[in-house]
């Protein structure tokens, strides 16, 4: 009797003990989520204000004087975007065909080893990289050499969605097509990439998403600049640079400025995510 | 009707052969760059430059100790808080979530993952520290004062806040790193443990964990990858001061900071061939550190693929 009564005991501690630790992973995955919340709180509560006309209108003001905008540094991030996917586009896209279409299991795998620790090289060194290549060479600071740190980053990232996505395309497609005689490059082009130009496309916005939002690589390539940049051959701003500037300056109006910047940021990053997030109801992305 | 061309198979197969090798290059580029900008600061400080702590730009004397000491310890902090609380999170969404709730968690974390470095600096600056400093700090400071760690005064910028604003930058890679890996553990291990009489909690520990241990290990390598390399936010809360202090109150320096704050700002030759240095210095751990933790994960996922044409 006595025996059994203490086998139930230890039953219900087991079943406590489950209880305890469900509920300590349940607090964890809270906690995980709680600077998302925040960190949104406070950009709206510090920033939102600051979001208006003038804002996407003017240029930055001099030290002192209230008001300005960062217009300047929002066209320098799109000029930037727009160097950084001449570059990373057609490698990544066209390196992850290959990895998906050619080439041995082995030599394959070697390739998407190093694309992935690639992935893991902080952004700041390839700003000194870049800087070796290029700033010291043609002495100065230029958006070209802020669009090329950028598009080297978007090279694994766009290489590895692109090739995930071509092997998702069904081995039927290619057969039909060869079957008809078509050529094997024209089957992967019209054929194969075609059918996963959705997949392609998402990777491409997710790397865009991703080097938007980076400032490290631009502090000694593209530099920043006060003004509007007529020449890519000159520095250029760009907008992480000019909020880091302004967050980490003496002054309460660029602070407010700053924050005003982050909101911007944020909503531009967050929509091209939700963007993502329609074009794959299907197969939700994973961000590795 | 004629055979389609060959050349156009050829030509097509050789330009992406080229893009794809492009990461190879990549590679060798950056080691190459690294090691050319920083030739004379590795000839005249040789072995010292890892080993002494003097940084003074205006003697010419450089020693990266101090950032070494930096960009551990603050990553050490950011494991320390990350690590427990992204296994739990994956194990919650792979084991005991209720099924509904587990996509929306998903998609936050991943939305985490998304805002950039130099936001999370801004809200570390004008947010979260001046938290830190009025009140969890006074807190640890009366509760563990009589250790080394948590003595001196408390200004807010410091060592502890850089290694929990790292923390939080890698929470979310680890997190959906070990959700992957938790997925990838056969259901059959579960049901055995079920049909065995065991608890959630114990099919968790002994089917699962134990099974994903390995690649577990990898997802938290690389979290520390991420960690060492972290610059921007980092940079803003830390507090850039070359030194070395047991006290997690005091400022500190990492490698990637102190290449972000004086890179534009080396006057001499040597002063940026120095700052080469510390970038070859935090590419050749992050190498190691990316190599070891991709092949402790490339045992766990599947590599294998299919193709009609070989």
């Amino acid at each position: 009797m006595t025996m059994l009564s203490k086998r139930r005991d230890q039953h219900l501690w087991r079943k406590i003990k489950s209880a305890l630790v469900s509920g300590g992973t349940f607090v964890s995955a809270l906690l995980v989520i709680a600077p998302l919340g925040l960190v949104f709180f406070h950009l709206l509560a510090n920033g939102a204000s600051s979001v208006n006309w003038d804002f996407f209108t003017q240029l930055p003001k001099p030290v002192g004087v209230v008001g300005g905008g960062m217009v300047n540094a929002i066209v320098g991030s799109l000029e930037l975007l727009v160097l950084a996917a001449v570059i990373g586009i057609p490698v990544g896209v066209l390196g992850g065909v290959y990895l998906a279409e050619y080439g041995s299991a082995r030599g394959n795998s070697m390739l998407r080893f190093i694309a992935d620790v690639l992935n893991g090289v902080p952004s700041i060194t390839w700003g000194v990289v870049v800087y070796g290549l290029v700033v010291l060479r043609f002495k100065g600071f230029s958006a070209y050499a802020g669009g090329l740190a950028l598009g080297l980053i978007m090279i694994p990232l766009i290489l590895r969605t692109t090739e995930e996505v071509i092997l998702l395309v069904p081995n039927g497609y290619r057969e039909a097509a060869l079957a008809l005689g078509i050529a094997r490059w024209k089957t992967i082009v019209h054929v194969v990439m075609k059918t996963a130009s959705k997949g392609i496309i998402t990777g491409i916005l997710l790397a865009l998403a991703r080097i938007g939002g980076e400032t490290a690589p631009l502090l000694f390539t593209a530099f920043g600049n006060r003004f509007w940049n007529h020449d890519l051959s000159q520095p250029i701003a760009a907008l992480p640079l000019q909020i880091f500037t302004y967050a980490i300056s003496p002054y309460d109006d660029w602070h407010r400025q700053a924050w005003a910047g982050a909101v911007v940021l944020v909503i531009g990053i967050f929509c091209v995510n939700v963007l993502v997030r329609i074009l794959t109801r299907e197969r939700a992305p994973s961000t590795v | 009707m004629a055979p389609p061309s060959r050349f156009g198979d050829k030509a097509f197969e050789w330009l992406t052969l080229g893009m794809a090798l492009v990461v190879i290059l990549l590679v060798f580029l950056i080691g190459w760059q690294l090691a050319r900008g920083s030739t004379l600061a590795i000839q005249k400080f040789g072995f010292r430059f890892l080993t002494t702590s003097t940084w003074d730009p205006v003697a010419e004397q450089f020693g990266a100790l101090p950032f070494i000491y930096g960009t551990l310890v603050s990553s050490l902090i950011a494991l320390l808080i990350a690590v427990p609380l992204s296994i739990a999170t994956a194990v919650y969404l792979t084991e005991l979530a209720p099924l509904w709730i587990r996509q929306p968690l998903v998609s936050l974390i991943e939305m985490l993952a998304a805002i950039p470095s130099v936001i999370l600096g801004l809200w570390g600056i004008f947010v979260m520290i001046p938290w830190l400093r009025d009140y969890p700090f006074p807190l640890f400071k009366r509760l563990f004062g009589w250790t080394p760690f948590f003595t001196g005064p408390i200004y807010g910028t410091s060592m502890l806040a850089g290694g929990i604003i790292i923390a939080i930058m890698i929470l979310p890679i680890i997190t959906s790193v070990s959700r992957e890996i938790l997925r990838s553990v056969p259901n059959l291990q579960r049901e055995a443990a079920y049909a065995l009489g065991a608890t959630r909690w114990e099919v968790t520990r002994i089917a699962v964990l134990s099974y994903a241990r390995k690649g577990l290990f990898g997802a938290v390598i690389l979290g520390l990858g991420r960690a060492l390399g972290e610059t921007m936010a980092v940079t803003m809360v830390i507090g850039n001061t070359p030194q070395i202090a047991a006290s997690l109150f005091k400022p500190g320096y990492t490698l990637a900071s102190v290449i972000a704050n004086e890179f534009t700002e080396a006057t001499t030759d040597i002063y940026l061939q120095a700052l080469f240095e510390v970038g070859l210095v935090l590419f050749g751990v992050t190498i190691l550190v990316n190599l070891l933790a991709q092949l402790l994960l490339k045992t766990i996922t599947r590599t294998t693929t299919t193709r009609a044409v070989q």
